[in-house]
């Protein structure tokens, strides 16, 4: 078997680097090697952050060029369009609907781009809205998972090994929470209710 | 044995532990942070925040001289401000193992140059161990012990920013026996005073002559035949890049990177047909071959920035693989200031005043952007300091000049920089931010938050009496919340003829544990008129009317907004889980 890429793409603080510490402990349990990468310090204020999982039989690089990626999840909209070139052709590609204003957009310097959610799922991508579900699942924190959810439906992994490095890897608090919303995610994809 | 998924810096911690390792000690710098912090949690280490590279670098030299191994961490940049310490440290040798961990950034993604951590170990004639992965940062850092005391020697540990935050699954050991040493006074050894030194210095050489021998069979170099037609010599996370790119190319891949065998370096090139470098920064490999004659593949590959597999497999005849377009016009994400971040309200003022900012290292640093954009220099940490003393002796400026520096920068740096003005009679106006704590690289614990490594309390200075002491004429304290209060202070420090310093206090808003209600604007009176907007709060926008709306989700409450708006239109709400902005 080959090496499987999945690209996290989102913005600083919105929770992709504990999704991608689930999807990757979650490859781990189910025996691949693995290599994870994820960018500190100065990006996390704000700024666009992308993680990196790589699982197969053999993983070198824990990067990738454009063009490489099997699977782009998209934490925000602008970032989906902005990581798309680094989906391969033909990869999958989940997005969440919503949009946080860059400061250029917020501050009115540059407009608000229009019409991604057309060109993405020309792309091919499938659209969620992950706030909406996170909130259904009694936390609004809980996006991320959603999104992780969203992604699992496309991942050959069992949804009991999601379950149980959730469950480790999230404060016992939210743990119900959490679940939910992983279920919402997952589901949401497998009934394609979250196509345009 | 199991296997567990580590970050090269939680490798790196790991590997100290095992070592036996008494002491770690170091200053946060990203991406070398989290090694101490993974450190911290292991039993039997004590761990410790200096407050700069320099000191951490003498607490090691120190905890060696006393026999026991010592682990010492910073980003690139420290190993600076550490070298005076490492470059002796290399003539006195040590007692107990001591590993420098220095952490580079290529491509700088949090940092203000990328400057090559090779080129120090060379200068400071020391070994240099590079880990490639993980795995390989646990090993080497156990090498770097046993390297260090059999050789009488500091080590560095070079890590980049791909391997010390890619999580890679390692093999883990259990702590080998405490190596315990004792002190035994020993001066000609310890005492460089010229006459001293001088006997060191040839012995140093001896000793990384030595060395030279043990690289020429060491493990952590490893030579890999495949397709003999071409060699690759290579280190660190390019050897990765190396695998990807080109899996049937032979690789030399050189883990103890200083010193480096000729004879190894010869060997490989006899057994391959052509020979070629694959490194990232500067041509640290690329020269010591060129210089032995070796007749090199010019791969065009750039000394600059972070390599990937596709540059390499492209410097090599590869294809670009078809890609999907870029969709155009997308708006850039620059890093920006958090929601009620308590800076917004100096820099606010500082814009408002028109003053030439002479900033510093930190979050704070991001006020340079829109809208903003009130930061004129950032250069290295402590900088601002000086350079304001500077300006002001060049006499060029039209408008004030004042000095702005954040509580850790100002403990690493800036109590000599301020001291300096003091004793040369400097009437410049330096503001330190004070709030609380080490934010930009993860919010660690510094001697002016009073918050040490493992997050217990810790004796806190006290900034007012120590700017005093240092002969500051006027300290004052303000909140940096309270705009108008804050500009005033500003205005009338500024406009002094005598040292001022004025310290603006208020916790970052991410060690905030309890946040006020939000804000929300009433859309009846808001006039359009943007101040809000100009504060550069992510909580903030415009909605399609051109009315400001604030995200009730991530507004916390800091009331900047609403003392710059002059239509009462900003009022408190409860918290909420709607989504506002665009
Ligand atoms: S982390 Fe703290 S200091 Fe840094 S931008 Fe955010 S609120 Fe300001
Ligand atoms: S009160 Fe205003 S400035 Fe402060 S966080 Fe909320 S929206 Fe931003």
């Amino acid at each position: 078997m080959g090496v499987t890429t999945v690209v996290l793409a989102g913005v600083g603080g919105q929770g992709t680097i504990l999704a991608g510490d689930v999807l990757a402990k979650v490859a781990v349990a189910e025996g691949h090697e693995v290599k994870l990468s994820e960018v500190h310090g100065m990006a996390q204020r704000g700024g666009s952050v992308d993680t990196v999982v790589r699982f197969g039989e053999e993983v070198f690089s824990p990067v990738v060029d454009r063009g490489m990626a099997d699977h782009l999840i998209a934490f925000e909209i602008i970032e989906g369009a902005r990581t798309l070139p680094y989906l391969r052709p033909g990869g999958r590609l989940v997005v969440n609907r919503r949009m946080v204003a860059p400061l250029p957009v917020l501050i009115g310097d540059l407009p608000a781009p229009e019409d991604l959610e057309q060109a993405l799922v020309a792309g091919g991508a499938v659209l969620l809205d992950a706030e909406a579900l996170a909130c259904e699942a009694g936390s609004p924190r809980s996006a991320n998972v959603v999104l992780l959810g969203a992604a699992s439906y496309g991942l050959p992994f069992a949804e009991a090994t999601w379950t149980s490095v959730i469950e480790e890897r999230v404060p016992p608090k939210t743990v119900e929470a959490n679940l939910r919303a992983f279920a919402l995610g997952r589901h949401a994809c497998a009934e394609g209710v979250c196509e345009l | 044995m199991s296997r567990t998924l580590l970050s090269g810096n939680e490798a790196v911690a790991r590997g100290a532990w095992e070592a036996g390792v008494a002491v770690g000690v170091g200053y946060p710098g990203t991406p070398s942070t989290e090694v101490l912090e993974s450190l911290v949690r292991f039993d039997g280490v004590r761990c410790e925040w200096a407050p700069n590279e320099k000191v951490a670098a003498e607490v090691a030299g120190g905890v060696s001289l006393g026999g026991r191994r010592t682990l010492v961490t910073m980003k690139h940049v420290g190993l600076n401000v550490a070298a005076d310490a490492l470059y002796t440290q290399a003539y006195t040798g040590v007692t107990g193992g001591l590993v420098y961990l220095v952490a580079d950034d290529p491509g700088m993604h949090s940092s203000q140059n990328e400057q090559d951590t090779r080129n120090h170990a060379a200068a400071a004639h020391v070994p240099l161990l590079e880990p490639s992965d993980s795995q390989e940062a646990l090993e080497y850092v156990i090498s770097a012990f046993r390297i260090s005391e059999a050789y009488d020697v500091p080590v560095i540990v070079r890590m980049t920013t791909r391997i010390s935050h890619a999580k890679t699954l390692v093999e883990v050991g259990e702590r080998s026996e405490a190596v315990g040493g004792s002190y035994a006074s020993q001066p000609p050894k310890f005492v460089m005073m010229p006459g001293n030194a001088r006997l060191r210095r040839i012995d140093l050489e001896s000793r990384m002559t030595a060395l030279e021998a043990y690289a020429e069979t060491a493990s952590e170099n490893r030579v890999e035949m495949r397709d003999a037609s071409l060699g690759i010599v290579t280190s660190g996370v390019a050897y990765q890049y190396v695998r990807e790119a080109l899996p049937d190319a032979s690789v030399l891949k050189i883990g103890l990177v200083n010193p480096l065998s000729d004879r190894l370096l010869f060997d490989f090139r006899s057994r391959v047909e052509r020979i070629a470098v694959v490194e990232e920064l500067d041509p640290y490999l690329t020269l010591r071959l060129k210089a032995l004659g070796v007749d090199l593949v010019d791969t065009g590959l750039p000394t600059m920035g972070e390599l990937s597999p596709m540059a390499i497999a492209v410097a090599f005849g590869g294809k670009i693989p078809e890609t999907r377009e870029p969709i155009p016009d997308l708006p850039p994400r620059p890093p920006l200031l958090c929601p009620g971040c308590p800076h917004r309200g100096i820099f606010r003022g500082l814009a408002k005043m028109r003053a030439i900012v002479i900033g510093d290292i930190g979050c704070y640093t991001l006020a340079a952007l829109p809208p903003l954009k009130a930061m004129d220099s950032c250069v290295c940490m402590g900088a601002s300091i000086g350079m304001a003393r500077g300006m002001e002796l060049a006499g060029s400026a039209d408008r004030p000049v004042v000095a702005v520096i954040g509580d850790s920068t100002f403990a690493h740096s800036g109590i000599t920089g301020l001291l300096h003005m003091a004793y040369t009679g400097s009437s410049a106006t330096v503001v330190v931010l004070d709030n609380r704590t080490t934010a930009m690289t993860g919010h660690q614990g510094n001697p002016v938050s009073g918050v040490s490594l493992g997050g217990a309390p810790a004796q806190a200075v006290d900034l007012e009496a120590l700017c005093s002491a240092l002969g500051a004429a006027s300290v004052r304290v303000v909140d940096p919340h309270d705009l108008d209060a804050t500009l005033a202070v500003l205005k009338h420090e500024v406009a002094e003829d005598h040292l001022s310093v004025i310290i603006a206090k208020a916790p970052c808003a991410l060690i905030v544990k309890e946040h006020k209600d939000p804000y929300a604007v009433d859309e009846e009176s808001c006039t359009k008129c943007g101040a809000c907007v100009r504060l550069g709060c992510p909580a903030i926008s415009y909605d399609v009317n051109g009315r400001a709306v604030i995200d009730t989700t991530l507004c916390v409450g800091c009331a900047q907004c609403v003392q710059v708006c002059r239509f009462d239109a900003i009022v408190q709400v409860g918290p909420s889980c709607d989504i506002g902005g665009v």
